[in-house]
């Protein structure tokens, strides 16, 4: 019980990188973006590109860390896979999402996710082929943290949840220090209150698209850190992520942090109980509950 | 030719079949704005539902009672119906992505339980052991094929009529009264959530009959019938043809499913062999294509909504 414990927090620490974004574009956009869990496929990817790209450049960079199974090229990697991320996030809005936004109402942009995401995730599988890939192709071994109970860590899954971790606190800062974490959430309360305010409503969409990608990108190689890099990933994770936002409450920052590591656990615990086979049940299961009990989750407000 | 026209009527048959569940949706999407994200959970629970209770004894899980065609297919329909109302009664009076994500995840948890659950329907094998209707006196050939075709375009013009009715009537116009304006509504003294869940459930079991015909005409539905990527199609189908018309929704799904059949045998017949693993890969960036496509070029579709005017005035002169 206690390793599905640790194992679900570990899960969590990435779900919740992942429904900080989603939460954020749903509150302020309104509308279910089920294309988000794709950046997270896109993050992944192009890690895995750069990790290649400065290993061949620079061997020196091609040296483990520590016990980590990766090397310092794929720390790189990270960096540049979250802000290309973070701009292809930006892109995919100019050019889909901006347009249809004008157009249409709010579920024509939910429509158009599902159109973007068929499309993310296959156009992957084509590039990459549809076999799943690891960072790293050593094997890396298991600390055990105690004998009995049984209690086994990867030095990966610590060094993801640090991470994850870190980015959270600094994520927290930025919200509740800055004036553009003022005008970010004066924008989620009333969009034209704060435009009258002088918040720029576009830059601030855009900021939360760049936000969103980036924080997904991390979410994505944590990910593959964790287990393996597939093209459909995303498609794995969608619903997962889709619940920590709902179980946090839409739109609440720290409600998708804590809706991250409830979904985590819960689906782990789960595990020791059902069969293996329905874990893609699980989430589902989560949010069926969360609507019969709390339908506005953990941290969210009544609003239509 | 015989070949030709043997192929003509298996299309037509599962485009027919196919275009049900597009009308199913169009009352939920098209005249209500509901998003129903997991098409498939509807089509997979008629389907299932069919065929458990119409089916012979199978070693190893539920089933095998037997019961007379019309039975086993209402049964599928109520199937169909009551797991929509249990969707709806949590999500419909909710903000509206939660219908969204909640259909999508029945969809998804569907599946899972079907390819898991041996005991219950078989799992990944699939359900099998079902006889087809009227199977004695009409064999299994070219005879059969064309009564079945003239069964489900019977059915198919019989939802059309009820739905053309229904959006006709005072139901259909509130239904889109609400749509449009639920304030407005309830300031009359509707009830927007309750109008919500009647369409969404009715929705579900026209697209649950689609289900429950596509399992008599191949006598066999397995997980793999059930996948997301049909929820695709259907969507791609309506919003080519047209929310919010009966007959754009039809027309969709002839031209998608068409597109789509054209396409697989290009490509098995022209694609190169290293490529021929990522046909489907292929198909689903071009069927996420037609979507997108159509929401930036043409969201009102092919064949826009009539809108009706229940008082038309004289617009002839009162031109600005």
């Amino acid at each position: 019980m206690i390793q599905q414990l640790v194992d679900g927090v570990l899960v969590g620490s990435f779900l919740s990188l992942g429904a900080i974004g989603l939460t954020l574009v749903m509150h302020i956009l309104r509308f279910a973006n089920f294309s988000h869990a794709e950046l997270l496929s896109i993050g992944a990817y192009v890690a895995l590109v750069f990790d290649k790209l400065f290993e061949a450049l620079l061997p020196v960079f091609a040296t483990k860390i520590g016990p980590l199974s990766m090397d310092w090229a794929l720390v790189l990697a990270l960096f540049a896979s979250i802000g290309i991320t973070a701009l292809s996030a930006v892109v995919i809005d100019r050019l889909v999402f901006a347009r249809v936004r004008e157009k249409g109402g709010e579920l024509s942009m939910v429509f158009a996710s599902f159109g973007m995401a068929l499309i993310i995730r296959n156009v992957i599988g084509l590039i990459f082929g549809l076999q799943s890939v690891l960072y790293s192709d050593e094997i890396a071994f298991a600390m055990v943290l105690s004998r009995d109970p049984l209690l086994l860590v990867k030095p990966d899954q610590v060094f993801v949840l640090i991470a994850a971790l870190a980015i959270m606190v600094g994520l927290h800062f930025v919200l509740s220090r800055t004036t553009f974490g003022f005008a970010l959430r004066a924008v989620a309360e009333n969009p034209a209150l704060a435009q009258i305010h002088g918040v720029n409503l576009k830059r601030m969409i855009m900021i939360v698209w760049l936000l969103g990608g980036g924080l997904a990108a991390a979410a994505g190689v944590f990910y593959g850190l964790s287990y393996q890099i597939s093209p459909v990933m995303g498609r794995d994770l969608v619903l997962p992520i889709f619940a920590a936002t709902i179980v946090g409450g839409i739109g609440s920052v720290y409600g998708a942090v804590l809706g991250g590591f409830v979904v985590g656990i819960a689906s782990n615990i789960a595990l020791s109980i059902l069969p293996s086979g329905y874990s893609p049940s699980v989430p589902f299961l989560m949010i069926l509950l969360v609507l019969l009990i709390r339908p506005h989750g953990l941290f969210g407000e009544a609003r239509a | 030719m015989i070949g030709v026209i043997s192929y003509l009527v298996f299309f037509s048959t599962v485009a027919a079949i196919l275009a049900i569940a597009v009308l199913g949706l169009n009352l939920q999407w098209g005249n209500t704005g509901l998003f129903n994200g997991g098409v498939v959970a509807s089509f997979g629970a008629g389907a299932y539902g069919t065929l458990l209770l119409g089916g012979s004894a199978q070693a190893g899980h539920l089933g095998g009672y037997e019961l007379a065609y019309p039975v086993a297919l209402l049964g599928g329909l109520i199937f169909a119906g009551v797991l929509a109302w249990v969707i709806g009664v949590l999500t419909l009076r909710l903000r509206h992505d939660y219908l969204a994500i909640a259909t999508f995840g029945v969809a998804v948890a569907f599946e899972n339980l079907m390819r898991n659950a041996t005991w219950l329907a078989g799992g990944a094998q699939g359900l099998r052991g079902f006889e087809r209707p009227l199977r004695q006196t009409l064999g299994d050939g070219f005879l059969y094929n064309v009564a079945f075709f003239a069964f489900v375009l019977a059915l198919l013009v019989l939802t059309y009529v009820f739905l053309e009715r229904l959006t006709a009537s005072p139901f259909g116009r509130m239904l889109r009264a609400i749509r449009e304006d639920e304030t407005a509504a309830r300031s009359l003294g509707k009830s927007p959530s309750r109008a919500r869940l009647v369409a969404f459930v009715t929705g579900s079991v026209i697209i649950g009959l689609s289900g429950a015909l596509y399992a008599t005409f191949y006598a066999f539905v397995s997980p793999q019938d059930i996948l997301p990527i049909l929820t695709f199609q259907i969507w791609a189908m309506l919003i080519v043809g047209g929310a919010g018309n009966n007959r754009g929704a039809m027309f969709g799904a002839f031209l998608i499913w068409g597109a789509w059949s054209v396409s697989g045998w290009a490509l098995a017949r022209f694609a190169p062999v290293e490529a021929q693993l990522f046909t489907g890969s292929i198909q689903f960036i071009l069927i996420g294509a037609v979507i997108v496509g159509m929401l930036l070029w043409r969201p009102q579709g092919l064949f826009p909504e009539r809108l009706i005017v229940s008082q038309p005035g004289d617009f002839s002169t009162t031109k600005p």
